[in-house]
C-alpha cells in the first residue's frame, strides 16, 4: 500500500482524459442528441398540424357533400316542375291542334256537302226540264225556258 | 490453480496478487523495477506502479477511442446499436448533472462522463479471472501484475485528488478567496466560535476526497481479495460455485461504485459553486 508517484500520474491522466472528452467527445454527441430532440419535436408538431388540417378537410368535405346533395335535390325538383310544365304545354297544344283539325274537317265536309247539293240541284233541274219536255211532248224554246229553269234552280 | 503459479503456499499466492509492479529509484540511487515487495517499499514516493498506470491508461484510451469513434460517425436518423448504447450513457450522465448541478460550467458533464466510464472500465478488470493476465505476464518475465487499477489506493486517491483540486479551484474562483475562507470560518456556528468552525469545516472538507477515494478503493480491493481467496483456498473444480455468484454480484458493485464516484463528484463541485 505504498503511496507514490502513481497518484500524480492518475490525477494528470484524469485531467487529460477530461480535457479530451470535453473537447472531442461531449459536444458532438450532445449536439446530435439535441438535434434529434428538436427533430422529434418538429415532427410531432407537424403531425399535429397535419391532423388538424385533415380534420378541417374532413369538415369541408362533409359541408361540400351536403351542399352538393341539397343542390342536386333542388335541381331534381326544378326538373320535375319543368317536366310537368312541358307536359301541360304539350297537352294544351295537342288539344288545340286536335280542335283545329276537327274544325278544318268539319268545314271541308260542309263545303263538300254544299257542292253536292248544288250539283244535285242542277241535276234535279235538268231532270225536271226533261220531265216537262216529256209532258209537253214538244220542243220548247230552250233559250226561253233556260231562263225560267235558272230562276227555278236558284229558287231551290 | 489453487496454489498459484508463483508460490507454493496460499499465503504466498495471495500476497503475490496484492503487490504492484513498481518502477522507481532504489535506495542506492539507481532506477529500476522492484524485484520484491520490500524493494518496492524502500523506494518510497519516488516510484510508480507500472501495472496500475498501464491498465488505467489503457482503459482511459479505450473509453476515449470508443466514444470518439461514435462521436465522429454519429447519426441522427439511424443510430447503430453501439451509438444507442453510448447515447444512453451520455444521457444518463447529462441528466444526473442537470438534476444535481445548478450552475453553468461546461466542465462538469464531461468530467462526470469521464469519471463514470473510466472507473467502470477499470473496475471491470476485476471480472477477468484473477490469474489470466498475471500468470501470462509472469510467464513473460514480469514479476508482479495487478490488473485492477481501482484496487490500488494510488489510483483512487489520484482521481479524488484531482476532484479535490477542482473543488478548491472553483470555490476560490466563484466565491473569491475571502468568500471561501468565510465559508470555512463562519459556519456553522457564527463568528464567535471561529476556531471550532474552522476545525469542523476543514475536517469535512478533507473528508470529502478521502471518503471518495477510500470508498472506491475499499470496495474494489475487497472484491478483488475475495476472488483471490476463492482462487487460493478452494479446489479448482469447485471454484465456480463461489466465484460465479460473486462475479454476478460484482457486476452490480462495479457499476454502482462508478456511479457513486461520479455523483459525489457532481455534488461536491455543485457545493463549490454555491454561495451562501
Amino acid at each position: 500500500m505504498n503511496i507514490n508517484l502513481t497518484l500524480l500520474g492518475q490525477a494528470i491522466s484524469l485531467f487529460i482524459f477530461v480535457w479530451f472528452c470535453m473537447k472531442y467527445v461531449w459536444p458532438p454527441i450532445m449536439n446530435a442528441l439535441q438535434e434529434r430532440e428538436k427533430r422529434i419535436a418538429d415532427g410531432l408538431a407537424a403531425a399535429e398540424a397535419g391532423q388538424s388540417k385533415l380534420m378541417e378537410a374532413d369538415q369541408r368535405l362533409t359541408d361540400l357533400v351536403s351542399e352538393g346533395k341539397q343542390q342536386a335535390s333542388e335541381i331534381i325538383a326544378q326538373a320535375q316542375k319543368r317536366g310537368d310544365e312541358i307536359m301541360d304545354e304539350a297537352k294544351n297544344a295537342a288539344k288545340l291542334e286536335g280542335k283545329r283539325l276537327v274544325d278544318a274537317a268539319r268545314a271541308e265536309i260542309d263545303r263538300e256537302r254544299m257542292q253536292a247539293r248544288d250539283q244535285l240541284k242542277n241535276e234535279v233541274a235538268v231532270l225536271a226540264l226533261a220531265g216537262a219536255e216529256q209532258v209537253l211532248m214538244r220542243e220548247v224554246d230552250k233559250n226561253a225556258h233556260d231562263e225560267v229553269l235558272a230562276k227555278l234552280s236558284a229558287g231551290l | 490453480m489453487a496454489a498459484g503459479s508463483t508460490s507454493g503456499t496460499p499465503a504466498g499466492y495471495i500476497q503475490h496478487h496484492l503487490y504492484n509492479l513498481t518502477y522507481g529509484r532504489h535506495p542506492d540511487g539507481s532506477w529500476g523495477l522492484a524485484r520484491s515487495h520490500h524493494e518496492a517499499a524502500d523506494m518510497g514516493f519516488m516510484a510508480i506502479h507500472v501495472d496500475t498506470m498501464f491498465w488505467s491508461l489503457a482503459m482511459g484510451a479505450l473509453f476515449l477511442w470508443l466514444f470518439r469513434r461514435v462521436a465522429v460517425s454519429i447519426s441522427i436518423e439511424s443510430p447503430s446499436r453501439l451509438q444507442s448504447c453510448i447515447e444512453a450513457i451520455v444521457e444518463m450522465v447529462d441528466k444526473s448533472v442537470k438534476e444535481t448541478f445548478h450552475g453553468s460550467n461546461p466542465l462538469i458533464a464531461p468530467l462526470a462522463l469521464t469519471l463514470f466510464v473510466w472507473i467502470f472500465l477499470m473496475n471491470f478488470m476485476d471480472l477477468i479471472p484473477v490469474d489470466f493476465i498475471p500468470h501470462a505476464t509472469f510467464l513473460a518475465g514480469i514479476p508482479y501484475m495487478k490488473v485492477v487499477p481501482t484496487a490500488d489506493v494510488n489510483a483512487t486517491f489520484g482521481m479524488a485528488f484531482a476532484v479535490f483540486f477542482l473543488m478548491i479551484y472553483y470555490s476560490i474562483k466563484i466565491k473569491g478567496l475571502g468568500g471561501f475562507g468565510a465559508e470555512l470560518a463562519f459556519h456553522p456556528f457564527g463568528k464567535a466560535l471561529l476556531p471550532v468552525n474552522l476545525v469542523l469545516e476543514l475536517v469535512s472538507l478533507f473528508a470529502k476526497p478521502l471518503s471518495l477515494s477510500l470508498r472506491l478503493f475499499g470496495n474494489l480491493f475487497a472484491g478483488e481479495l475475495i476472488f483471490i481467496l476463492i482462487a487460493a483456498l478452494i479446489p479448482f473444480w469447485l471454484q465456480w460455485a463461489l466465484s460465479v455468484p460473486w462475479a454476478i454480484f460484482h457486476i452490480l458493485v462495479i457499476t454502482l461504485q462508478a456511479y457513486i464516484f461520479m455523483m459525489l463528484t457532481i455534488v461536491y463541485l455543485s457545493m463549490s459553486h454555491q454561495t451562501h
